[in-house]
């Protein structure tokens, strides 16, 4: 019967593991289903990128009042993962508190995780006062609607729950320590949690170890379903954001990328010597798409910005066009790829494997041609990213397939590329008189 | 000083065999915008005075394709692009200065996988070069005191992390350089960019240059500085929209430079 507890444990620690890496596993299938792209060079620079943006936090100090609040959420939990360690021992080989013997760093480990604990309840509550009272601007924007406002509040109500539990199961471990109840060893140090005494007075030992238990299982328990809630969610980016920070762009901003598929046939329209009745049997030749209609048409890493949003709307604050009332919201168009994403995904799940053609496209179904046309690719969405998410490119190339397969851009456009196609300006200017304005006044 | 002003092409140094230090590439809207075509003289007066031995492509130019690429148009970009190229390296170009900061990003980011590889500059670190270099002496003069704000164009500023050689410039001039609460990594587009140039702008509550010229305004300058040919269009549309323009001017760092010495 002394094994019940420890053989419990373990059940609940593998059926939270093994749920999780099997969404770990849809996860990489989605990502996978974009096209590939080669991110293998200067691995030194993007290393620092990592270090910089992910695990320093530098773009989230941007905005400091957020910036300061998120490193606390941040650095605790990080450090109070600590403490996971040590309960996960304990639950399998049925210890209690097995880190204590180090003595005064255990008093000093647990004393900053009490502490730590509290100013990320207090972060949270400003997080949660932030969107729900405050109501700041970029929290109510039209694509905040319905679930990702509650998948927003749901995330702080199970951080604020998983921090009550640590520090009621402290606090109550720490009055059966007072009592010298057996298993119940003196050790570590208790801030925060000994404010607590008074909810405890007068309840018999039997009645703290219950509570001390529940705590301790509540918490552990919640803390799997929050890494399992995690690929539902917008909080992906709490693991994501250190890959996407690591594969972000490295070029200058402005540089956007040349379409090899295009080039060929550039080259070969360019190529006085070219044979094109001989290229045809080239399979280069045929390029498959230029741009993208849909999500299998970005690149994997387009797709990984995409799980990595965390909706933040700095992207959608920043935008010129979205400041001025006009549809285009970037963080809309990441939500967007995420959605009709998984949508596909779960497509390809339910017909063994391969996707059946649902009629439905990323372009049309899920992003307009207005939002994509009241782009200016200022790249002020690009700049706001804490974690190095490119919208941009993303409507980029959906304006390509607009543009290459589609001839649907907006008329004014068409004239300014006939002008370029016919007279080497966009305007209708003879090329003849660029050099005009030498002798005019 | 005569207001004739001295412009060799390409074609005309080759033949005398000659290969100038740098090509100026003026744009579609240098060579045809009346107003950028001001910028564009006022610029070349500057290089005339300073003695820089410099060309231009003239009839040979053609537009870099940046607003074609930006309108999803890699087709139309790459044709241009390879065509400019290939009358570049036959004229076997090292380096290039412009006035258009999407020329700029172009040919400085674009032109290199297509087998355009230049030293590409914008004319505002030409100019704070020329100076650096003593090639050029600026005295503030008229512009003393006077309080400019600079208007970032995305495309030298966020797309290339250009922000200080305009501001330097605007130093020297001994004017009171004001920032806007939006400026260098966080300016604000003025609306032109992605060929919005060319076409009307989508609905919604607000023009894009009329938000970013009231935050010009705020600052309360004599002049809003321009770098860009399309936001200088941009401000000076939101500036007249404002019935400001009897009191604030737009003007490119080329012009400052220009009329500060008298040029």
């Amino acid at each position: 019967m002394a094994y019940l507890p420890s053989i419990l444990f373990a059940c609940v620690l593998i059926a939270g593991l093994g749920f999780f890496a099997k969404n770990v596993t849809r996860l990489r299938r989605n990502i996978n289903l974009g096209k590939a792209v080669d991110v293998s060079d200067n691995k030194s620079q993007r290393f620092k990128n990592m270090a910089k943006i992910a695990l320093g936090q530098t773009k989230m100090v941007v905005r400091p009042i957020a910036g300061a609040l998120h490193i606390i959420v941040y650095i605790g939990f990080i450090i109070i993962n600590i403490e996971v360690l040590e309960i996960i021992i304990d639950g399998l080989f049925g210890t209690h508190r097995v880190f204590a013997p180090l003595g005064v760093v255990y008093d000093f480990l647990i004393g900053s995780f009490e502490i730590l604990a509290l100013l990320v309840l207090i972060a949270v509550i400003v997080f949660w006062i932030r969107r729900n009272v405050i109501r700041l601007k970029r929290f109510m924007k039209p694509e905040m609607q319905g679930w990702p406002k509650q998948d927003g509040n749901l995330i702080l109500y199970i951080e604020m729950v998983l921090m009550v539990l640590f520090l009621i199961m402290n606090g109550a471990d720490y009055q059966l320590q007072q009592l010298d109840v057996a298993q119940y060893t003196q050790a570590g140090a208790f801030p925060v949690s000994h404010y607590l005494a008074p909810f405890f007075d007068g309840l018999s030992t039997s009645s703290l170890i219950l509570i001390e238990r529940s705590a301790w299982w509540l918490h552990i328990i919640g803390i799997l379903c929050f890494l399992n809630y995690l690929y539902y969610s917008k909080h992906l980016h709490i693991l994501l954001a250190f890959p996407n920070t690591f594969y972000g762009k490295l070029a200058p901003k402005g540089q956007f990328e040349n379409l090899d598929a295009v080039t060929q046939e550039v080259k070969l329209m360019m190529d006085p010597d070219a044979d094109p009745y001989a290229a045809s049997t080239e399979e280069e030749a045929v390029p498959e798409k230029f741009g993208a209609s849909d999500v299998t048409d970005l690149s994997w890493v387009q797709l990984l910005n995409a799980y990595t949003c965390t909706e933040c709307g700095r992207c959608s604050s920043e935008c010129p066009a979205n400041q001025t009332g006009k549809l285009l919201s970037p963080r809309k168009v990441m939500m967007d790829t995420r959605d009709r994403l998984e949508e596909v995904g779960k497509n390809i799940e339910a017909n063994n494997g391969t996707f059946v053609d649902d009629g439905k496209q990323l372009l049309g179904n899920y992003i307009s041609h207005e939002e994509l046309w009241a782009c200016t690719s200022c790249n002020a969405c690009v700049q706001a990213c804490p974690v190095s998410i490119d919208p941009l490119s993303i409507i980029m190339n959906m304006r390509q397939y607009l543009v290459m397969e589609e001839s649907a851009a907006p008329s004014d456009l068409n004239n300014m590329m006939g002008n370029i196609e016919n007279n080497g300006a966009p305007w209708p200017f003879n090329q003849m008189d660029r050099l005009n304005w030498v002798t005019e006044n | 000083m005569d207001n004739i002003l001295k412009v060799p092409t390409m074609a005309e140094l080759f033949a005398a065999g000659k290969q100038p230090e740098v090509l100026f590439w003026v744009g579609c809207a240098g060579s045809f915008d009346d107003r950028a075509k001001k910028i564009t003289k006022a610029f070349v007066k500057i290089l005339n005075k300073a003695n820089v031995s410099f060309a231009v492509l003239g009839t040979e130019e053609s537009c870099s394709g940046d607003p074609a690429k930006r309108a999803g148009n890699e087709f139309l970009f790459q044709m241009q692009a390879v065509t400019n190229i290939e009358v570049m390296n036959a004229y076997e170009i090292k380096k290039v200065v412009t006035a258009c900061p999407h020329c700029f990003n172009t040919l400085k980011n674009e032109y290199p996988g297509l087998g355009g590889t230049y030293e590409v500059v914008h004319h505002t670190q030409f100019l704070s070069q020329l100076l650096e270099e003593g090639r050029i002496s600026l005295e503030g003069g008229q512009f003393k005191g006077k309080r400019i704000t600079f208007h970032d164009p995305c495309y030298l500023g966020r797309a290339n992390g250009v922000y200080e050689a305009p501001r330097e410039l605007i130093r020297k001039l001994d004017a009171e350089l004001v920032e806007m609460k939006n400026c260098k990594k966080k300016g604000l587009c003025c609306g032109a960019g992605g060929a919005q140039m060319f076409k009307e702008p989508e609905k919604g509550n607000k023009d894009i240059n009329i938000e970013r010229t009231e935050q010009a305004l705020e600052t309360q300058p004599e002049i809003i500085a321009a770098g860009c040919p399309f936001c200088n269009t941009m401000m000076t549309d939101g500036v007249k929209n404002k019935e400001k323009e009897a009191s604030v001017a737009v003007l490119d760092i080329a012009e400052l430079i220009a009329t500060a010495e008298d040029l």
